[in-house]
């Protein structure tokens, strides 16, 4: 049972972050991280099932914060595309050393 | 001041204390009020005169340019404008002081050397003023010695010293920068007197270094001619050198004896052991020293040079005093240097050797100065021979009458110079002004010139009855005495024994007299004999010198003739008695007898017979010098200087001095200075260390910034690998541990 | 005079008040209204500054003068002594004093640093305020160094002299000025991050034995105990930190560039005093707590070696300068190897001497610099090949450059003269071979100062430009003739600052030896 349902979570974490990094959209970056919290979650909630709830109340805790990242992400990207008619993340390089 | 007279060691009063050689002190301090005097006229006077080049290249093409210039040397055609400028607002206070000191110096020093006649001490007065460098066990006072050695050198620099003085008054009066001459002159004599007067070798060495000073200052006085601060510049470095074999010298009796004052080393000496390598090492480095000083090879190459400085100087400084400081200080260190054979020989064979290379190099000047300064440095060479061969009275006695007829030799030609400017100075011409070419039958034009030089001639080349005479037959004599029986003929010198050597020595002594006469009768014949070459306008110039500069010749010209008074060698007076014999060996016995015996080894003199063949030899061959130069020389064919063609073969070597100078500028100076600037400079302090090491370091960690740099991509996918990979490297290093 | 001094307690007060008064100085200095440039004299931003500035360092002279009475030259331990608590838990403490050689220090210092305010006068005119500040909190690290009896308060201190250093070369300079500021503070920072780490080590070290960290040099000195090859350690770190600074060959390219474009009290204050912190250093520190390590025959002969090559080299790479300002500093290079043969040889008169050519050189290498600087206002250049023949337009200037020069050639009858025969003199006793080759240093120096010297002053005049000249004028007069008379004194009578000296020079010398257990050296000094 514990098994089968890490292993779904595992693809979806890995799905998620092959997404991040061979995308360029940052909408769809931000959206395969939200995937990855996802992967998180269901982890959580299938450990709680067999070694006690804490593990569904740090579900609430990630859920809120992804909630709360996810305002402010957007935000930014509006932001970003506002300024530079774009959100392709190769073009988007201030912080280049 | 600060006077505190010590108390001597000695329980006994010294024979001298309570007379006026307490005064002792004053000597040096009176000059030196006049430098301080004269130096700050020329700093205030400096401003009143003009500086605006223009308006002196007015006066120059005036009518007032009749006045005699200053004597503004050979290069004076050269566009220099300080001939236009007016006397120095100051010349007249300047003219008593700057002789006025030296006056007052000389009559006090009668008046000690009246003390000291009179009380006949057999030990040197010494007078403590305070303690200069007290380190430890180190002990250096500021103290004077006056013993009878020092009282013949204070009687030299202040009685000469006051002559030519009072000449340089005459000759530098119309100079812009009269007063500044007159305070380097005057620091000359102090720096001197307390070179003479030093109760140890640091003292020595203050006033050894200061006279090398002055002695830069006024070669280079005319300073904006490159070729006169060259001169300077060369004096001072040269000197350095030798200098710097004083000081190890120094170091040495220090570190061994533990003492640096004459008294102290004297009585300790011994203790080196005599003859030992350690103090033929230390009397060695110390006549590097002297080398240096006064001229003698290798280090003789500034003399020449010198000649850039006014001509008053060069008979004051450059031939009567500083060059025979050298002389000085072997006779003054002679308890060392009678210790050690070898180093005597060194210091005899230099000599000699210097001797006959300078006067070969006489033979072929026409600058009539630079006849004179390598007639000077073959001179000195004598006086090495005399000092080194243990006779330290002979050089001494060669040292006073040389200090007589070549400072009159130098002051004559100084007045020859003051008429050939007056001449060329009349045309505005730019001919050499001391060029012997262009002189010829002066004696028309300078008649008490030409017979005082004429007096100073014979003098230099031996002919009796004249003062050059009986001192170089001295020296000669002791060589020759020496040669059998005496600590130095059982000596070996590379080699070589000691006696064969001072035969050669001998030898050679009798050679250069021959070539001392040649060249001295060729510069009277080419100056005051012949035609005259001077141009036909010029010589309505010519004229002879005032007697404010006369006067002087004429004294100097009467010690010339009678200062082998001084010291009547017995042979000559067993034959003739011409007056009381040996008077400065007696007088100098207290100093140098004990040294003077420990050389000769109670050697036999040698026989009246053979004492008077040698002199009848010596005076054969200076007659014969100057029979072969009237007779060779033609001074009525002479070609003018511009006409003149250069030498070739040997004789162009001759006059080219041998190309010493150009060798060392080829191996020496040259490649130091390439050296230092294109290596050491460059590669070592700009490339290796501040290039590689520094900077490079300084690189290194810039370089390391720019790798990191690179990862900084500022692109955010690029970020999510490394963190990934960061994680599974993470991952894997904790699951397979 | 000493009781005078006596009466008023001199001795109890005067230590702390020379590291207050340029402190509360720098703050008066900062607290004067702003002055606009173009309403003041000479276009000087605030000229207020510059005269509160030179009163208070004058003043500081005027305090620190007493010490030469008040020093017992008798007593070779510390004098007017202060220590107060500072941080317990570390056991740092706020302890000063004056021995023969800090004193001298103490004395050159106070005495440059008027001369360098005057040197300024009219040379800085933008951000005075800060200016003359820096110079007056600098005066306190540099005399903190000096009188510091703790190594935490001397590390203090000697970091405290390295910031407004930084500044004042960085800010005021010339057109290199950054490049030379960094350079300056990297190169001398680094090693003394690891001076610091020995510090700490041996304050810690202190906790084994005392079972309380202790930084107290005289403790430390007793403490002893350190293992072989932590002396060796300890002494590279103290002797790079030191090395550094003096500076010793190869570690001196910060120098010519620091000199170079720092402004004229700059380059006299580095000159003067700042190069005397490394010998200082040595002397005070890195031999007696080392002896074991410096006295090593090895590492004595290698110090002696680059001390030698730093003679010889630094004369002939300064004679090939083109621009006099970089001429002087590599001369000091030079000058600065004789002080470290003097100290290594450690004889009584080499150490003296030693001390003596710390002093000279703060003299007469501080007198060169103002004399460029004063020649560089009026033609603003350097350059050596600018200058030619001005003797004659400015004889007062020549006379003065002239006998400043001959004193750091060392002639007989000048400061440079005592200095380096007792260097010599001493140092021969102990390394013949060495000394005789250090000797020729003193050819090398007449050729590039007499060299340098025809090409500015003599040969003919050719350049435009310089015809019209100014003399000094009566400022340049006041700051110059205090150095020329002390330059004098120095050279004929140096017997009362030998005296002052010889105790502490002493005490040194015997320390080492007997803790460095060397093979006996002749009968040095006794």
């Amino acid at each position: 049972m514990l098994a089968e349902s890490l292993a779904l979570t595992a693809a979806l974490f890995i799905i998620g972050v092959v997404g991040v990094l061979i995308h360029r959209n940052a909408i769809i970056i931000f959206m395969c991280v939200e995937l990855m919290l996802t992967a998180v979650n269901l982890t959580f909630v299938a450990f709680s099932r067999f070694y006690g709830t804490a593990g569904q109340v740090f579900v609430v805790f990630v859920m809120t914060v992804s909630a709360a990242e996810a305002a402010v992400g957007l935000a930014i990207i509006i932001a970003i595309f506002r300024h530079r008619q774009t959100i392709n993340l190769k073009d988007i390089n201030l912080l280049k050393g | 001041m600060l006077l505190q007279t010590a108390v001597s060691a000695a329980s006994q009063v010294h024979p001298l204390s309570g007379t006026i050689a307490e005064w002792v002190w004053l000597l040096p301090i009176l000059p030196l009020a006049g430098f301080v005097i004269n130096g700050l006229l020329s700093l205030t006077g400096a401003h009143f005169g003009p500086t605006d080049p223009t308006a002196a290249g007015d006066h120059h093409s005036g009518a007032a340019a009749d006045a005699p210039a200053s004597s503004h040397s050979e290069h004076s055609a050269e566009g220099d404008d300080q001939h236009a400028v007016k006397r120095h607002r100051w010349s007249g206070v300047v003219s008593v002081v700057g002789p006025g000191v030296l006056i007052l110096s000389f009559l006090l020093a009668l008046g000690i050397w009246q003390a000291m006649a009179s009380a006949q001490p057999a030990a040197a007065f010494i007078q403590s003023y305070f303690s200069w460098m007290p380190v430890g066990d180190l002990r250096i006072d500021a103290a004077f010695q006056l013993d009878q050695l020092s009282m013949v050198m204070i009687l030299v620099i202040t009685g000469v010293g006051a002559l030519i003085h009072v000449f340089s008054v005459g000759y530098m009066r119309d100079d812009p920068s009269y007063p500044r001459y007159f305070s380097y002159l005057n620091l000359f004599v102090f720096f001197m007197l307390v070179l003479v007067l030093g109760a140890n070798y640091p003292v020595l060495f203050v006033g050894w270094e200061g006279v090398g000073l002055c002695s830069y200052l006024l070669i280079g006085f005319w300073f904006n001619e490159k070729a006169n601060a060259d001169a300077g510049k060369k004096a001072f470095i040269v000197n350095r050198i030798g200098d710097f074999g004083l000081l190890v010298a120094m170091f040495m009796l220090f570190a061994n004896i533990g003492v640096l004052d004459f008294a102290g080393v004297s009585a300790k000496a011994v203790d080196l052991g005599a003859g030992s390598a350690l103090v033929t090492t230390i009397c060695l480095f110390m006549f590097l020293g002297c080398t240096g000083k006064s001229a003698q090879i290798p280090l003789y190459i500034w003399l020449p040079d010198a000649m850039a400085g006014p001509t008053p100087v060069s008979a004051l400084i450059h031939a009567a005093t500083m060059v025979t400081a050298g002389v000085y200080l072997i006779a003054r260190s002679s308890f060392l240097f009678s210790l050690s054979p070898v180093a005597s020989l060194t210091v005899a064979v230099v000599g000699a050797v210097t001797a006959i290379f300078a006067a070969t190099i006489g033979l072929k000047q026409w600058d009539i100065k630079k006849v004179l300064a390598y007639s000077t440095i073959s001179q000195l060479g004598y006086m090495f021979v005399g000092v080194g061969v243990g006779a330290y009275v002979s050089g001494m006695f060669h040292l006073v009458t040389h200090a007589f007829f070549k400072a009159l030799l130098f002051l004559g030609s100084g007045s020859v110079i003051h008429a050939m400017h007056a001449a060329y100075h009349r045309t505005h011409s730019d001919e050499d002004a001391q060029d012997m070419r262009n002189m010829g039958g002066l004696k028309r034009y300078l008649p008490v010139t030409c017979v005082l030089m004429w007096i100073a001639t014979l003098a230099i080349s031996g002919i009796p009855p004249f003062s050059g005479f009986f001192s170089k037959d001295e020296i000669l004599g002791s060589v020759f005495a020496r040669a059998q029986g005496s600590t130095l003929a059982s000596a070996t010198w590379l080699g070589i024994p000691g006696s064969t050597l001072l035969y050669i020595i001998y030898a050679i002594g009798l050679a250069a007299a021959f070539l001392t006469a040649v060249y001295m009768t060729r510069m009277m014949l080419y100056t005051f004999h012949g035609p005259t070459r001077t141009g036909t306008e010029e010589e309505k110039a010519l004229h002879e010198a005032p007697w404010i500069m006369t006067g002087p010749l004429v004294v100097l010209g009467i010690l010339a003739v009678f200062g082998g008074w001084l010291n009547l060698p017995e042979v000559v007076t067993d034959i003739i008695p011409l007056g009381p014999r040996e008077l400065l060996a007696h007088w100098l016995d207290p100093v140098v007898g004990e040294a003077t015996t420990r050389i000769t080894a109670g050697a036999a003199q040698a026989p009246a017979a053979t004492e008077q063949m040698l002199i009848g030899a010596a005076v054969v061959i200076a007659v014969a010098g100057i029979v072969l130069a009237m007779a060779r020389l033609k001074p009525d064919r002479l070609p003018r200087k511009r006409d003149a063609v250069p030498e070739h073969g040997f004789e162009g070597v001759v006059a080219h001095k041998y190309y010493v100078d150009e060798g060392i500028e080829r191996t020496i100076v040259e490649p130091t200075y390439a050296v230092s600037r294109s290596f050491l400079w460059r590669v070592i302090d700009n490339g290796l260390i501040d290039g590689f090491f520094v900077n490079g370091s300084a690189a290194l960690a810039r370089g390391f910034g720019w790798v990191g740099s690179r990862l900084q991509t500022g692109n955010v996918g690029v970020y999510a690998w490394f963190l990934v990979v960061g994680v599974l490297v993470m991952l894997g290093a904790f699951t397979l541990r | 005079m000493a009781s005078f001094l006596d009466s008023i307690g001199y001795n109890l007060w005067v230590l702390p008040a020379l590291l207050a008064i340029p402190l509360v100085g720098a703050v008066i200095v900062l607290l004067l209204p702003v002055r606009d440039p173009a309403a003041t004299a000479a276009g000087v931003e605030t000229p207020a500054a510059r005269q509160v500035a030179l009163w208070l360092f004058v003043l500081e002279f005027v305090v620190s003068i007493g010490l030469w009475w008040s020093f017992n030259p008798a007593d070779t331990g510390w004098q007017a002594p202060i220590d107060i608590g500072w941080i317990p838990t570390w056991g740092v403490r706020f302890t000063l004093g004056v021995d023969g050689i800090a004193l001298m220090m103490v004395l050159l210092t106070t005495f440059i640093m008027p001369l360098s305010v005057l040197g300024s006068w009219t040379s800085i005119r933008t951000k005075v305020r800060s200016y003359y500040a820096l110079l007056l909190i600098l005066t306190t690290g540099m005399l903190g160094v000096f009188l510091a009896r703790d190594l935490f308060l001397f590390y203090v201190m000697w970091d405290v002299m390295l910031v407004p250093m930084y500044f004042i070369i960085g800010i005021w300079g010339g057109e290199r000025r950054v490049y030379a500021s960094m350079k300056f503070f990297i190169y001398t920072f680094l090693p003394s991050l690891l001076m610091l780490v020995a510090i700490i080590y041996l304050g810690l070290h202190a906790k084994t034995v005392t079972g309380t960290p202790d930084f107290s040099y005289d403790h430390l000195l007793a403490v002893g105990s350190l293992t072989e090859r932590a002396t060796l350690w300890l002494f590279g770190a103290f002797f790079l930190a030191f090395a550094v600074k003096v500076p010793i060959f190869p570690f001196h390219t910060w120098l010519p560039d620091a000199h170079v474009e720092a402004p004229t009290a700059g380059s006299v204050i580095l000159a003067g005093i700042m190069l005397k912190m490394g010998t200082f250093g040595f002397l005070r520190f890195a031999l007696p707590l080392f002896p074991g390590a410096a006295m090593n025959p090895t590492i004595r002969m290698i110090i002696l070696i680059l001390a030698l090559i730093g003679i010889i080299y630094g004369a002939l790479v300064a004679m090939v300068q083109p621009d006099f300002k970089k001429l002087v500093a590599y001369s000091s290079v030079s000058h600065l190897g004789f002080v470290m043969l003097g100290i290594f040889a450690l004889t009584l008169q080499s150490v003296q001497g030693a001390l003596m050519v710390m002093i000279n050189h703060g003299i007469s290498t501080g007198a060169l610099f103002l004399l460029v600087g004063i020649i560089y206002e009026r033609r603003h250049s350097r350059q050596i090949d600018s200058y030619g023949g001005i003797a004659r337009v400015v004889p007062m200037f020549a006379a003065i450059l002239t006998f400043v020069s001959l004193s750091s050639i060392g002639l007989p009858g000048t400061n440079g003269f005592v200095g380096e025969f007792l260097v010599l003199i001493g140092s021969f006793r102990t390394y013949p071979a060495l000394t005789i080759i250090a000797t020729t240093g003193v050819i090398f120096a007449a050729v590039y100062l007499l060299w340098a010297l025809q090409r500015i002053l003599f040969n003919p005049l050719d350049k435009a430009e310089n015809e019209h000249l100014t003399d000094l004028n009566r400022r340049e007069l006041a700051l110059l003739v205090p150095l020329v008379v002390v330059i004098i004194w120095l050279g004929v009578y140096p017997a009362p600052v030998l005296r002052r000296m010889e105790g502490s020079a002493q005490l040194l010398v015997n320390r080492v030896e007997r803790a460095g257990s060397l093979p006996q050296v002749s009968e040095a000094g006794r």
